[in-house]
């Protein structure tokens, strides 16, 4: 009898030991629940949450402050991957939801102010003060922060085209190709 | 060539289909006459696209490059006749989409007149990144239907070389027939293009996997085989059984092995190419000639006279029709590719590219609009046939309700898209359209996913650097602030100073001869105001 409490308890204080040594030595940095609502935002850091930026908005979320359906560009998928992570029901989208834009810099009518680059949250746009601007389009989110301070109103936000490499095959429940398939013997024939 | 009869091994499951081959198989290859105009898209192959190496305007010789490789994986593009560039524009491509891509249209001279070429017979002598250079060259990609840049699969990426070349003849699907009759008519090049693929290889042997409903392309080349005498080489008669013609179950039925699950045949020891590839990869070599045309096979109740054509690339599939006498009434869709795992095209307006291996012209019987779906009921019929060993239902379970990590979790990139769970289901669900789907889905958002990690680096990198600067900033306005509150020291210093220069002006008026006395006390007194002022004042 005694022997066997013994046991536990040796037992009890080992594990204990061992789990306070893991909760010091892996310990996580950070909030691990912002940082995984942080990992579903789009990053787009255009600030249509209300927040400054996906991460401000990520750390309000963690801290139950606001709704997860104002992120426009992430849409309806985004509220979806949202609430399955945080256990909660997925609300309607409080905004409009925003296809991919990209922004294009009317590089004739460009004064070369530098505002926009001021503004651009993810250093997409180049250009030298006095001298023509361009974006980048792949580092481009979107977020629409340059087109208010430009002076000459020369940037257009422009939707992202479905092209061969972003293309995607629709959801099976349209019917099958047939009727387009059907002009195919009236074309040549 | 040996007689006796190699060990073989089954795949699970798949399908006795009816071959509906002997329709175009009656007569040899035919040529058809040269088009007027050829459409050529720039990107016919997986990978990055070609980009455009000509002008509107120019003339150009059969073979000269008019679309340029960029990158590893990528394949020039050849012009396919002489004759002249009249656009580069936007045109429809063969692709399930519908939807347009650049392509260069050539109004053909007539003449048909060639670039010079240099062959390369004594490819022995080239060391083998030569010759896969010679082979990336000649725009040669896998005629299969996948379209993977070939020289990439020529690479045995070790010194030891590979174990086995397969080369690909089991053409599964029904009605295609084009490897049929290129091994009937060409099956002496496609033994040269084989041991030249083993010997860019190093392979240790190569199979050559015919489905024994083929006996005229296996006497060929058994016959082409025992010519050149060449003891490497094997015909293997494989089980007529759908789909034997995928890669990983060929791989299976020649050797036993699994290509495992993610991964390549190259990790088993293993390299599949098709026998077209072959032929190409014979003309390249022995003729200098680049990959301009292939042979298609144009079949189904909707053609009049059904029949294998010698196609060149950019032909438009309405003239290829009409080489083959026209629509008939019965023609209902056309399909690019088999019955099974082809897609349907809206227009054939489209050009044939390097992976158009079969026109199909499918009358209603043949291609009946599938009835509507109802509920799965679990029976189970698709697992049964699945070649992959998947779970069709769960499968199609999870990327109805869009659950793309279960449906990745039951190995979604396994699935090898040949059609034979949706062939047997009852039903009658469009299970292989939900996992094309699910597949573009997965491949959307992880592509989002990047796009994604790269903002928020580039994000978190301003707001340090913000931060930075605004660090530095503060720094000065400190300084400035500890400058002017040690403002009483200052003033010290200077009126020192000023009291100095006075001094100086003083000791001048008195004694302008005792200059070299008076020298050294200036320029000390010159350094010491200067000094330790300046920081604070230049700014
Ligand atoms: S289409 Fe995919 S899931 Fe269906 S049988 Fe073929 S490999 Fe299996
Ligand atoms: S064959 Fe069709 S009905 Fe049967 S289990 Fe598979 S998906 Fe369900």
């Amino acid at each position: 009898m005694l022997s066997a409490i013994l046991a536990i308890t040796l037992l009890a204080a080992a594990f204990g030991l061992l789990l306070g040594y893991a909760s010091i030595r892996f310990r996580v940095e950070g909030d691990p629940v912002m940082e995984k609502i942080d990992a579903l935002l789009p990053q787009t850091q255009c600030g249509q949450c209300g927040y400054p930026g996906c991460r401000p908005y990520a750390e309000a979320i963690a801290r139950g402050e606001v709704d997860i359906n104002r992120c426009a560009p992430g849409g309806d998928n985004t509220v979806v991957a949202l609430a399955d992570l945080l256990g909660l029901d997925p609300k309607p989208l409080e905004v409009e939801e925003q296809g991919p834009m990209v922004a294009l810099i009317d590089e004739d009518t460009c004064i070369g102010c530098t505002l926009c680059i001021q503004a651009c949250p993810v250093d997409a746009i180049v250009g030298a003060a006095k001298h023509m601007h361009t974006v980048i389009e792949l580092e481009c989110t979107g977020c629409k922060l340059c087109v208010p301070p430009c002076p000459v109103e020369c940037i257009d936000m422009i939707p992202v085209e479905e092209d061969l490499a972003n293309w995607k095959w629709p959801f099976p429940e349209t019917p099958p190709k047939s009727e387009a398939a059907d002009r195919v013997s009236t074309s040549t024939g | 060539m040996t007689n006796h009869t190699p060990q073989l091994w089954r795949f699970h499951g798949g399908l006795h289909l009816a071959p509906n081959k002997a329709q175009s198989t009656h007569a040899p290859i035919a040529s058809m006459p040269l088009p007027t105009r050829l459409i050529i898209p720039l990107q016919q192959h997986i990978g990055t696209s070609a980009e455009v190496g000509v002008e509107i305007g120019a003339h150009v010789l059969k073979g000269q490059v008019i679309g340029r490789a960029v990158g590893y994986v990528s394949a020039p593009i050849h012009a396919p006749s002489s004759g002249t560039v009249v656009e580069i524009a936007e045109r429809p491509i063969p692709h399930p989409s519908g939807m347009s891509a650049t392509c260069i249209v050539i109004d053909t001279d007539g003449r048909d007149e060639w670039t010079p070429v240099q062959a390369c017979p004594d490819y022995q002598s080239l060391d083998p990144s030569a010759l896969r250079n010679r082979i990336r060259e000649a725009g040669i990609v896998g005629l299969g239907g996948a379209g993977f840049p070939a020289f990439i699969k020529l690479n045995p990426a070790s010194a030891h070389g590979v174990d086995t070349l397969i080369l690909n003849g089991a053409e599964c699907e029904p009605y295609i027939a084009c490897d049929d009759m290129l091994m009937r008519e060409r099956a002496d090049a496609i033994v040269r293009g084989a041991q030249i693929m083993r010997h860019a290889l190093l392979a240790k042997r190569c199979l050559i996997g015919i489905e024994d409903n083929k006996p005229e392309a296996f006497a060929a080349l058994a016959q082409a085989i025992r010519q050149c005498s060449d003891t490497g080489i094997e015909i293997v008669p494989v089980p007529t059984i759908y789909p034997a013609g995928g890669e990983k179950q060929l791989i299976k039925v020649l050797t036993g092995k699994e290509v495992p699950s993610g991964g390549l045949p190259l990790e088993i020891g293993v390299i599949c190419h098709n026998v077209a590839t072959a032929v190409a990869v014979d003309a390249a070599l022995n003729q200098g000639r680049p990959l301009l045309s292939r042979v298609v096979t144009v079949a189904g109740a909707g053609v009049r006279t059904p029949c294998n054509l010698d196609v060149l690339v950019g032909t438009p599939v309405s003239a290829v029709i009409a080489a083959c006498g026209g629509y008939t009434d019965d023609a209902k869709r056309l399909i690019m590719g088999g019955p099974m795992m082809g897609f349907t095209l809206d227009n054939d307006a489209v050009p044939i590219v390097k992976t158009s291996n079969c026109i199909l012209v499918a009358a209603a019987a043949e291609a009946p609009d599938p009835p509507p779906a109802l509920p799965c009921i679990r029976c189970g019929a698709c697992a049964e046939v699945c070649p992959a060993l998947l779970l069709p239902q769960q499968l199609y379970w999870h990327s109805r309700a869009k659950e793309f990590d279960k449906v990745q979790d039951y190995r979604l990139f396994d699935c090898i898209e040949c059609g034979c769970c949706a062939y047997v289901c009852p039903s009658h669900i469009p299970l292989v359209q939900y996992y094309r789907y699910a597949k573009t889905e997965i491949w959307a958002q992880e592509r989002d996913k990047r796009k994604a990690d790269l903002a928020r680096q580039r994000h978190e990198f301003r707001l340090q650097r913000q931060q930075r600067d605004k660090a530095e900033r503060d720094a000065r306005m400190q300084q400035k602030k500890a400058a002017l509150n040690s403002g009483g020291n200052q003033d010290a210093r200077q009126k020192a100073a000023i009291q100095a220069a006075l001094q100086r002006v003083k000791e001048k008026q008195l004694g302008a001869a005792n200059a070299p006395e008076a020298r050294p006390d200036r320029s000390k007194d010159e350094e010491h105001p200067t000094g330790p002022v300046d920081p604070s004042q230049s700014r």
